[in-house]
């Protein structure tokens, strides 16, 4: 391997950044007295220059495509689209990316919060709550090779009397200790796409619960004492105070998460490949794009995707400003 | 309506060896407003905390009327508590926030309502019950606060000083308007402050506390006329009364130039660790400029005049032969050396003069040295 090259790369590389640097704070400092709307538009302009280029025209040049054959060639209309509403295949794949939008973000923030709300203040919350949020430093292809381990099937038929087939999958062994047989979590739809998001609720429970925990820590302590005055109970506490008190956190989570499992990809193309009927959007995207070298399709479905993501987006930033206006 | 009682209670926060509060025995009588009053850190706000259950009690009892408290819960204990911070729920409207209580209790609706527009017409409120607090300014949330505990009816009101986040001028008249809202409803009412003119001003009678302990606890003329100790001297008043130890020989008090006549009395209370020294204390209101002859006089150096309008005070040095040695020998509300006089406002005398003034007979408080016990 030639390693040195590399490295005189990466040293070029940061030198040429520490210039650029250099370059806009002393085009700053030049135009810091004069200001002015000229000397504003000189700043914004490298910055929508390069939005321009890398976000503005590859989503212009994606809805075209949706309009155009596999080989981005003819006109087709919205072919595409029909094809994504109508193909069974499709329509697996629209189901499946609803399950993981609407099941993983209430599943992740419920636990999340049940978490954050036993561990608070409780002995041992610093280790509590690493644990937990430990998954979140954990690349989704690399939690996904963890998970891969714990699904792992081995057909017992296989086997014979002197060699058995021995599971190496941590909850089909498990289940051969209780007496079960083993079974093939990844096969059989749509059970198989419940097993995939466990992996992502696994990953976001601990973002949901760092988030919420934080949120409740910030409820102002006289709030909670009076609440115990009035007479308030336990769950009572959570319902009337708590909750209320956390409710833009909840919703910035649910949205983030719902976010993600949108867009979800690595889980499915890692451990199904989008095989036995798993597959989502993005991975249904990637698929036809570079591996069937359907453009249209693949440009069609990225709309799909972005036209869905927004709405979340939107309501997410409202939320967020709603819960900073406070 | 009920009575309180402290008996010996006492709160040792987990990890100190001190305790907060120390030995507190306290009796208030049904429907009085007993003020607890002194500097940070005195143990008045745990004191009443206690009283509400949000603290443990570690030693003692507590009694409301003739029920022992120690170890009921707060919400069981029949209080409401005004929050310094007012602690409203942000997230729920006025009349919401009033009406709390009484919706976790189990009220009826149409009940609720009707307490809660009472309480809101008393204070002035009804026009913002639909409203959030965070619309509401910080005079109008402190009044949502009092009508929170208003609406419960309760055998005793507890307030942790409900007015320091007003400004000087609503603060004034917020303070009357709790005293009299107060004396209307007739409840017990157990109030923090860590101010000495809300707590003249306000209270049926004060508890002076320091480090803990229970200093004095008597009306407001009984604070400001004999003070039992020289802490509490120094604490009640405004500005606060001048302090100084003073050598005591022939039967005189030897302030400077001047001879004060020690009452007998108070001379034979004197001990072995006195060693023959008093402490003198002297209010600014309590002197009087006069000529250099009177053989009671001490002279004063001009530092500066404060003038009020109604009354003009001067920040003075004691001057002539008297004990410089000593840099601290007399303290007050101004800092160490330095005497308060209160002065007629049409006369005032200028900065650098020097005046005389003796301490109008009756009116100095005479401490031991020793143990700063009052004496006279």
């Amino acid at each position: 391997m030639d390693v040195a090259p590399k490295l005189l790369d990466m040293v070029w590389a940061i030198l040429i950044f520490g210039a650029v640097i250099a370059v806009i704070l002393g085009l700053a400092a030049l135009y810091e007295k004069r200001g002015g709307r000229r000397a504003g538009w000189w700043f914004v302009g490298p910055s929508l220059v390069l939005l321009a280029i890398g976000l503005v025209y590859p989503a212009l040049k994606t809805l075209w495509n949706s309009f155009r054959d596999a080989a981005g060639g003819s006109f087709v209309g919205i072919d595409n689209y029909t094809s994504i509403f109508t193909n069974s295949d499709e329509l697996v794949v629209l189901r499946n990316t609803v399950l993981w939008t609407l099941v993983t973000p209430f599943v992740a923030t419920a636990i999340g919060l049940l978490y954050a709300i036993l561990v608070d203040r409780a002995k041992g919350e610093a280790v509590a709550k690493a644990v937990i949020f430990l998954p979140m430093a954990i690349s989704l292809v690399g939690a996904s090779i963890i998970w891969k381990f714990m699904y792992d099937f081995r057909d017992p038929a296989g086997g014979t009397t002197k060699h058995p087939i021995q599971q190496i999958g941590l909850i089909n062994q498990v289940i051969v200790w209780l007496g079960g047989k083993p079974y093939n979590f990844l096969l059989n739809s749509p059970w198989n796409t419940f097993f995939l998001i466990v992996v992502m609720i696994w990953i976001q429970a601990g973002f949901a619960m760092t988030i919420l925990s934080a949120s409740i820590k910030a409820i102002p302590a006289d709030i909670v004492e009076a609440a115990r005055l009035d007479g308030v109970g336990g769950f009572q506490m959570f319902r009337f105070v708590t909750f209320p008190s956390i409710r833009p956190a909840v919703v910035v989570v649910l949205t983030t998460i719902a976010i993600a499992c949108l867009k979800v990809f690595d889980i499915v193309r890692t451990m199904t490949g989008g095989n036995f009927d798993t597959n989502v959007i993005a991975n249904e995207f990637y698929s036809q794009t570079f591996s069937a070298a359907n453009q249209g399709l693949g440009a069609a479905l990225a709309v799909v995707l972005f036209v869905l993501v927004i709405p979340i987006i939107v309501y997410n930033v409202r939320q967020l400003r709603a819960s900073e206006g406070r | 309506m009920a009575t309180v009682t402290y008996d010996h209670a006492t709160r040792v926060y987990p990890g100190t060896e001190r305790p907060a509060v120390d030995q507190l025995n306290l009796h208030i009588e049904d429907g009085e407003f007993l003020v607890l009053v002194g500097p940070s850190g005195c143990g008045k706000s745990t004191s009443l905390r206690m009283l509400a259950g949000l603290e443990d009690v570690n030693q003692g009892r507590i009694f409301i009327g003739d029920r022992d408290v120690t170890d009921v819960q707060p919400k069981d204990r029949d209080i409401a508590m005004v929050f310094q911070n007012y602690a409203l729920y942000p997230h729920m409207t006025v009349a919401d926030n009033m009406g709390f209580a009484l919706k976790i209790a189990g009220t009826p609706k149409a009940e609720i309502r009707q307490r809660v527009e009472e309480a809101a017409k008393i204070l002035d409120l009804t026009e913002y019950l639909d409203r959030k607090p965070k619309a509401l300014s910080g005079g109008q949330r402190q009044r949502v606060a009092m009508g929170r505990a208003i609406v419960r009816q309760p055998q005793v009101f507890l307030m942790d000083e409900p007015l320091s986040n007003l400004d000087a001028k609503l603060r004034v008249q917020t303070r009357t308007q709790i005293a009299s809202l107060q004396r209307r409803l007739g409840v017990t009412t157990v109030y923090v402050t860590h101010d000495q003119t809300e707590a003249l001003t306000m209270g049926d009678r004060i508890a002076v506390l320091k480090d803990g302990l229970l200093q004095q606890v008597g009306t407001p003329r009984e604070m400001y006329d004999t003070p039992q100790n020289v802490f509490v001297a120094g604490f009640i008043g405004s500005p606060a009364m001048n302090i100084g130890t003073f050598p005591v020989s022939g039967g005189n008090i030897e302030v400077g130039p001047a001879r004060l006549a020690l009452p007998r009395d108070v001379a034979g209370k004197l001990t072995s660790e006195d060693d023959n020294k008093v402490t003198l204390g002297f209010r600014p209101e309590s002197l009087d400029v006069t000529s250099e002859s009177n053989a009671a006089a001490f002279p004063v150096e001009v530092n500066i005049v404060e003038e009020l309008g109604s009354d003009a005070f001067v920040y003075g040095t004691l001057r002539g032969s008297l004990a410089q040695k000593d840099d601290a020998v007399i303290t007050s509300g101004a800092g160490d050396n330095q005497v308060i006089v209160r002065v007629d406002p049409r006369n005032v005398p200028m900065k650098g003069e020097r005046v005389f003034v003796t301490i109008r007979p009756g009116e100095e408080h005479v401490f031991s040295a020793a143990t700063g016990q009052r004496l006279s």
